[in-house]
C-alpha cells in the first residue's frame, strides 16, 4: 500500500499541565475505517479534533499524505466531520446546509446544487431539500450532517459520535448503511465512539483508548478475542480476569497458578512471560461451557450457580467459584437445556487452553 | 371552581389596574393633545389636531425632531456594531480581565444619567467636543453599547458550541464564517438591539440636555417648552414621541420573537 494515508507520530495534547493526549502513534490506510473507542475523558476526542485542526498538539506530528498538519488551520484542511451534536446550521435550509462547504470552496450556484442534490439523493433525503433543519427527525438530521460533510469528497471523513442521539432501532440501520457507504466510497472513515458494538460492527481496525494512551490497535475479532491489556479485557466484551503466577511453559501454553487451581493459557506470540512471573488469565464468557462434571481435558473450575440474566437467545450465568469470585458465562438458551438451573445447583465450568490468553500484568 | 375563577378575575383586575396606573399619565397626555381647550379641564373641548400643527410649524421642534432623528438612527446603528463586537469577543475568546471587561461594558446604564451626562459634558468640553450634534451621538453611542450587547450576548449564548467549528470545518475562515454564519444566526437579536438602542436615544433628555448645546433633541425642545410656556403642543409632541419610542420597542420584541418557534422546534 505504500505510505499510509494519516501518521500520528508521538502526538500528545496538553492542555495546561492535564495532559489529554499522550503519545499516540497511529497509522491510518487510506480506504480504512478505523473506530477510536475508549471510555468518556481518554482522548478519542480530543484526537479527532487534532485531525480536524480544532485542536494544535502540544507534541508530535500529524501527517497527511506525508505533509505536516500539525499548523494548519481547520479551514486550511479538507477533514469534514460529523458532529456529535451535529452542528447544522439553524437557519439555512438543508439544501443550504449541504451546499456550504462548496460554497466556501468558491463553486457556481448551479454546481453547487447539482452536486448538493447529488447527495440528498444518494442518502434519501432529497425530498427534504427546501426544509428548514428544525423541521427533521433526528435520523434525517444525521443524513443532512453526513450529505454535508462528505459533499466536498474528501479523502477522510471525521464522525465524533455521529449517533449517541439517534434511537436504538435507527442506530442499527444507519451503521449498516454507514459501512456500505464507506466501502462505495472508498473513504477513510474515523470513528470516534464509547460505544462497542457500534465500533465493532463497521470498523476494519479499533483502536481502544485509556488516559490518553493507545492501549491496543487491532480488527475488531482481535481485540475481542486476544486482549492486550487488563483495560481492553476490562472494557471490551464479557470478560474473566484470573490473577496467578507463571509455573511452567509447554508447547505453546502457560501454566498459570491460580488461586482456584492450576489453569492453562496460549501462550502470547510475542512475548513469552518467563516462569515465576504475575499474571492475569483471560477468558472470555462465550468461551465456557457449563456442564456437571468437569471435561476431560482442558481448564476446569467448579462452582456454584448464583444468577441468571436472561436477554434473548443469549443467556449470562454467574458462578460463585469461590474466594468471593464470580465467573461469567455467556451462551445461547438451547445449549442449556438439559442443566438444571436452579440457585445453588453446583456446575462445572470448562473451556479450552487456547480459548483463554495471558496479560503481562498481576 | 368559582374560587379559581374569582382568583382569575381579580388577578386580571390587578394586572388591568397596574397598566391602568402606568399608563394613566401619557393617556391623559395623549387625550389632551387632541383638546380644542387652551387648558386642560374638564370637560372636553371638542376634537381638534391643531396644537399637532402648531407643534409642527415651530421651527424649533421641527428642527428638535430632526435632530433626535439623525442621533436616534447613527447612535443605534454604531452603538449595534461595537455591543456585537463585544458581545462576540466576549463569546468567543476568554483572557486575563475578562470580568473586569464584561463589568465596564454593562456599566453606563447603571450610572444615574444626571452624573453621567454631567461628567460627559465636563470630559467633552475640555477636549473641545462638545455642544454639538455629534456630541449627541457620542454619548447616546457609550449609554446604549450595553443594551445591544447585553441582547446579542443572549442569542449567542443559545448558539451551539460547535456552529461555528463547524464552519471551519467545512473551509469557511473566521472573517467568512463571521459573515456566513454568526451575523445569520444573531440576526434576530442584532435587529432587536438596533430598535431598543433607537428607542433608547430617542427618550433620552439627561444626557443630551448637556452636551447638547445649540443642537437642542426633541425630549431637550419638550423640557425647554415646559420651562417656558405651558402649551398643550407639548402633549402633542409628548404623544409623537411616545407613539415612537413604543413601536420601537415593540419592534426590538417582534425581531426576538420571529424565529422562537423554529427553536423551540429543534
Amino acid at each position: 500500500m505504500g505510505e499510509p494515508l494519516l501518521i500520528l507520530d508521538g502526538v500528545s495534547k496538553l492542555y495546561g499541565d492535564v495532559p489529554a493526549v499522550r503519545g499516540i502513534d497511529l497509522r491510518i490506510d487510506a480506504g480504512e475505517f478505523v473506530a477510536i473507542m475508549g471510555p468518556s475523558g481518554c482522548g478519542k476526542t480530543t484526537t479527532l479534533r487534532m485531525l480536524a485542526g480544532l485542536e494544535t498538539p502540544s507534541d508530535g506530528e500529524i501527517r497527511l499524505r506525508g505533509r505536516r498538519m500539525n499548523e494548519v488551520k481547520p479551514w486550511d484542511r479538507d477533514t469534514p466531520m460529523v458532529w456529535q451534536s451535529l452542528a447544522l446550521f439553524p437557519f439555512m435550509s438543508v439544501l443550504k446546509n449541504v451546499e456550504f462547504g462548496l460554497k466556501m470552496r468558491g463553486l457556481g450556484a448551479a454546481e453547487r446544487e447539482r452536486r448538493a442534490m447529488g447527495w440528498l439523493e444518494r442518502l434519501h433525503i432529497a425530498a427534504y431539500r427546501d426544509r428548514q433543519v428544525s423541521q427533521l427527525s433526528g435520523g434525517e438530521r444525521q443524513r443532512v450532517a453526513l450529505a454535508r460533510a462528505l459533499v466536498t469528497e474528501p479523502e477522510i471523513l471525521l464522525l465524533d459520535e455521529p449517533m449517541s442521539a439517534l434511537d436504538a432501532h435507527l442506530v442499527v440501520h444507519m451503521q449498516s448503511e454507514l459501512k456500505q457507504l464507506q466501502e462505495q466510497l472508498g473513504i477513510t472513515f474515523c470513528y470516534v465512539t464509547h460505544n462497542q458494538s457500534e465500533a465493532f460492527a463497521m470498523a476494519d481496525r479499533v483502536v481502544i483508548m485509556s488516559q490518553g494512551r493507545v492501549q491496543q490497535i487491532g480488527s475488531p475479532r482481535e481485540v475481542y478475542r486476544t486482549p492486550a491489556t487488563r483495560f481492553v479485557a476490562e472494557f471490551v466484551g464479557a470478560n474473566n480476569i484470573l490473577p496467578g503466577r507463571v509455573r511452567a511453559l509447554s508447547d505453546g501454553l502457560v501454566e498459570v497458578e491460580t488461586a482456584f487451581g492450576c489453569l492453562r493459557a496460549k501462550a502470547p506470540a510475542d512475548d513469552t512471560p518467563e516462569v515465576g512471573r504475575d499474571v492475569s488469565l483471560v477468558v472470555s464468557a462465550d468461551r465456557v461451557v457449563l456442564g456437571r462434571e468437569a471435561a476431560a481435558e482442558g481448564n476446569s473450575l467448579p462452582g456454584t450457580l448464583i444468577g441468571e440474566e436472561f436477554v434473548g437467545a443469549v443467556v449470562t450465568l454467574y458462578l460463585d467459584i469461590g474466594r468471593e469470585t464470580e465467573l461469567r458465562v455467556q451462551t445461547q438458551q438451547h445449549n442449556l437445556d438439559d442443566l438444571d438451573l436452579a440457585r445453588g445447583t453446583r456446575l462445572v465450568a470448562s473451556w479450552r487452553p487456547e480459548h483463554s490468553v495471558i496479560l503481562p500484568e498481576g | 371552581m368559582i374560587l379559581d375563577r374569582t382568583i382569575t378575575l381579580a388577578l386580571r383586575f390587578y394586572v388591568a389596574l397596574v397598566l391602568l396606573l402606568v399608563f394613566a399619565p401619557i393617556l391623559t397626555s395623549f387625550v389632551y393633545s387632541f383638546d380644542a381647550n387652551r387648558y386642560a379641564a374638564i370637560p372636553w373641548g371638542g376634537f381638534s389636531t391643531k396644537w399637532y400643527a402648531a407643534a409642527f410649524a415651530d421651527p424649533d421642534v421641527a428642527k428638535g425632531f430632526r435632530n433626535t432623528v439623525i442621533v436616534a438612527l447613527s447612535s443605534s446603528t454604531i452603538a449595534t456594531v461595537i455591543g456585537f463586537a463585544t458581545a462576540y469577543t466576549d463569546y468567543r475568546y476568554r483572557f486575563f480581565g475578562k470580568n473586569l471587561y464584561l463589568a465596564l461594558a454593562l456599566l453606563p446604564p447603571t450610572i444615574p444619567v444626571i452624573i453621567l451626562g454631567l461628567a460627559m459634558l465636563v470630559f467633552l468640553a475640555q477636549v473641545g467636543l462638545s455642544g454639538e450634534l455629534y456630541t449627541v451621538v457620542f454619548c447616546h453611542v457609550v449609554y446604549c453599547i450595553p443594551f445591544a450587547m447585553a441582547l446579542i450576548r443572549l442569542r449567542l449564548s443559545q448558539m451551539d458550541p460547535d456552529l461555528e467549528a463547524a464552519a471551519w470545518n467545512l473551509g469557511a475562515g473566521q472573517w467568512r464564517t463571521l459573515r456566513e454564519v454568526i451575523l445569520p444566526f444573531t440576526f434576530p437579536a442584532i435587529l432587536s438591539a438596533l430598535f431598543l438602542t433607537m428607542a433608547v436615544s430617542f427618550d433620552e433628555y439627561a444626557i443630551a440636555w448637556f452636551v447638547s448645546g445649540f443642537n437642542e433633541t426633541l425630549p431637550v425642545r419638550i423640557l425647554v417648552l415646559l420651562q417656558r410656556e405651558v402649551s398643550p403642543k407639548v402633549n402633542a409632541i409628548g404623544s409623537i414621541v411616545f407613539m415612537i419610542s413604543m413601536t420601537l420597542v415593540m419592534l426590538a420584541q417582534i425581531a426576538l420573537m420571529v424565529r422562537k418557534p423554529r427553536r423551540q422546534a429543534g
